[in-house]
């Protein structure tokens, strides 16, 4: 994500043409004598801005868009310092301190939330996480380009489709009217309803995510295999390593770097678990399974009215989590898989 | 079309060496019979939970009262009714029209903004400030400033209930950005830099060379924004609580996620359809329009655009 590294090369002016023999390729356009006779460097900050006129034309409302929707809401934390009411509005409430701060503390859902996330989280790490992997290494292992390229159009497909929709068709399949509990039915378990099961709502959520998002995570390390130079596979076989070995010795060395980088983003996240996909299934499932951070921070503010609290939550969260990306990204460094900015 | 043909055609497959027959390089072993057999039924398992739910949705949205809730895998049965029924102009068939709307103009606008921005940032050494921009623009995709202010601004700004609430916070996405000015930066600059000295404006530049020459990056990240507008249901879900402006997502949770009764599906002169039935066709039609054009899509995002910006 270095900025430097996607920067153009400069444009070839005078000076540099000057400088450096024109590149093969480009020598018939960039003929010196037909560069403009001008040296930007030596014009004035204001200058340049003036020739640039027409670039700020496109820039500008980009960064307008950025700055009233991405930067302006930052400052409706303050929020989180009120006690918020809609009646009176950002500029009239009364400012509390941190009073929503100490509440949260003593809040008994905010710690179930909490613990609801943690665990999800965890679970996704450990299954979800690994899953693309497997199934990426699986794919390469198949031979025919074709049956691989039939599997990878399957299998990217739940990617887009909303949590709504998945959710809906999930329900149609598992729920109380579907194939699944008919067949526990003629095992002679009745009224199986593996969508409104709290205990078992966790392993359902994690399924749920592998189901969606398995496929179109398989893309990122299917780039990365194909960047593993072939000569490699190629003389391992010569020297006898079975398609065993050389998938642990070739292929999972190839891919730790992506995964390294990939992990540090899942830590970062891991105080947000599907947002939408819990705010669906709430109602089906109860709010002590399904209750995290960011639905806690909508039940208890947008639909229960407790702004200052809510917003306190979702401020400490939002903190937290820039934290730990920062965190992990520096650990990342320091093990020499190269952070990720 | 060929610049699309070059996308779709991957560096690594020019690389591979040929291939036996069998596909198989002429170094690697032939697999074991067992081996072989095992990677098939891990195939067909890999297909069946995947195909299967969206199948069955399909088969027993055309079915009537007898074969639903039956417990079948397929239905013995065959009707309309339920089509017919949401699309006798209620909540469905108006809901479906809005989202339709909304991708649309979100779809278009989004695009237009995301390449404006995306080639305002090509020139970062020559254009002051174009870099803090850059980094600005860069910074958005590792915070975000969370439910409560966001629904806040939107109140503030009078939007609440309204369309352009649903299209306005998400019109540009730094990711979709990045995807296309390094596109844009990998196109050959000279053309550019000739295209200046012969006097061109650099919209002329944007509109006659820069956007003719994007078309696959263009198809692309306007696929993504029209899947994104399509199925987008928090938003709805925050700011529109006025029924007659819900999007078709909001209509599904309501009534299929969250199982509650349509009341105006009904035609007086005949007998409902189960609503079982009625839920699987409302979960096909929002499901359709991305099921049509995700062929489409499917070609780029294997390796080419995508692969580009990941490692950029």
């Amino acid at each position: 994500m270095s900025i430097d590294a996607q920067d153009p090369a400069p444009a070839p002016t005078a000076q540099a043409l000057a400088a450096v023999p024109p590149p093969e390729g480009i020598a018939p356009s960039a003929d010196p004598s037909a560069a403009p006779p001008v040296a930007p460097r030596r014009r004035s900050l204001l200058q340049r801005m003036r020739r640039e006129w027409q670039m700020y034309v496109f820039i500008v409302p980009g960064v307008l868009f950025f700055a009233v929707f991405a930067y302006l809401p930052l400052a409706g934390n303050v929020v989180a310092f009120q006690d918020y009411s809609a009646f009176r509005g950002v500029f009239d409430s009364q400012w509390v301190g941190l009073q929503n701060f100490a509440n949260l503390l003593t809040d008994d859902e905010v710690l179930r939330a909490l613990v609801n996330t943690l665990v999800i989280s965890l679970l996704q790490i450990a299954f979800a996480f690994p899953a693309p992997i497997i199934l990426a290494l699986f794919l390469n292992s198949l031979l025919s380009e074709r049956i691989k390229r039939a599997i990878q159009t399957v299998v990217y497909l739940p990617h887009f489709i909303s949590w709504v929709i998945v959710i809906a068709i999930w329900q149609k399949i598992l729920g109380g009217a579907g194939p699944i509990a008919e067949m526990f039915e003629l095992i002679g378990l009745h009224g199986v309803n593996i969508m409104t099961n709290p205990e078992t709502f966790k392993i359902l959520v994690v399924s749920q995510v592998i189901w969606k998002d398995i496929g179109w995570g398989t893309i990122i390390f299917f780039a990365a295999i194909s960047s593993i130079p072939t000569e490699l596979y190629e003389s391992a076989a010569t020297d006898g390593a079975g398609s065993w070995r050389r998938m642990w010795h070739i292929t999972l060395p190839g891919l730790v770097p992506v995964i390294s980088l990939l992990l540090i983003l899942t830590v970062g996240n891991v105080l947000t678990v599907g947002f939408e996909q819990l705010l669906l299934q709430q109602p089906a499932v109860g709010a002590n399974a399904a209750q995290v951070l960011d639905t806690f921070v909508y039940y208890r503010g947008v639909a229960g009215g407790d702004w200052g609290l809510s917003a306190a939550a979702g401020l400490l969260k939002g903190v937290i989590a820039t934290v730990l990306v920062i965190g992990a990204n520096r650990i990342a460094k320091r093990l020499g898989t190269g952070g990720i900015f | 079309m060929a610049v699309i043909d070059q996308l779709a055609q991957p560096d690594s497959t020019r690389r591979r060496p040929r291939r036996t027959t069998a596909g198989r390089p002429p170094w690697m072993d032939r697999p074991s019979p067992t081996m072989q057999s095992l990677k098939v039924v891990a195939i067909a398992a890999i297909v069946v939970v995947m195909l299967y739910p969206f199948l069955y949705v399909i088969m027993f949205s055309f079915a009537d009262g007898r074969s639903v809730g039956s417990g079948q895998l397929w239905p013995t049965s065959f009707s309309t009714s339920a089509y017919e029924s949401i699309f006798a102009g209620g909540v469905v068939t108006r809901s479906l029209l809005v989202t339709a709307g909304i991708t649309v103009v979100g779809t278009l606008l989004s695009l237009v903004f995301t390449s404006m921005l995306a080639y305002g940032l090509t020139r970062t050494r020559q254009v002051p400030f174009s870099k803090a921009a850059m980094v600005m623009v860069l910074c958005t995709m590792f915070f975000g400033a969370g439910i409560i202010p966001n629904y806040l601004l939107i109140k503030q700004l009078g939007l609440l209930d309204s369309y352009w609430a649903l299209i306005l916070p998400g019109l540009i996405s730094a990711f979709n950005m990045i995807v296309m000015r390094n596109f844009f930066m990998e196109l050959p600059q000279e053309l550019f830099e000739s295209a200046r000295i012969d006097g061109a404006s650099e919209f002329r530049i944007f509109a006659s060379i820069v956007l003719p020459l994007s078309k696959a990056v263009l198809a692309v990240i306007a696929l993504f924004y029209a899947v994104g507008y399509w199925n987008s249901f928090f938003n709805a879900l925050l700011y529109i609580n006025d029924t007659t402006k819900w999007p078709i997502q909001l209509v599904l949770n309501q009534y299929v996620v969250q199982s509650n009764a349509m009341t105006d599906l009904q035609a007086p002169d005949r007998p409902a359809p189960p609503a079982q039935t009625v839920q699987m066709a409302i979960v096909v039609v929002a499901t359709l329009p991305i099921l049509v054009v995700y062929p489409f899509a499917q070609r780029f995002f294997t390796e080419g655009v995508l692969t580009g910006a990941i490692k950029g």
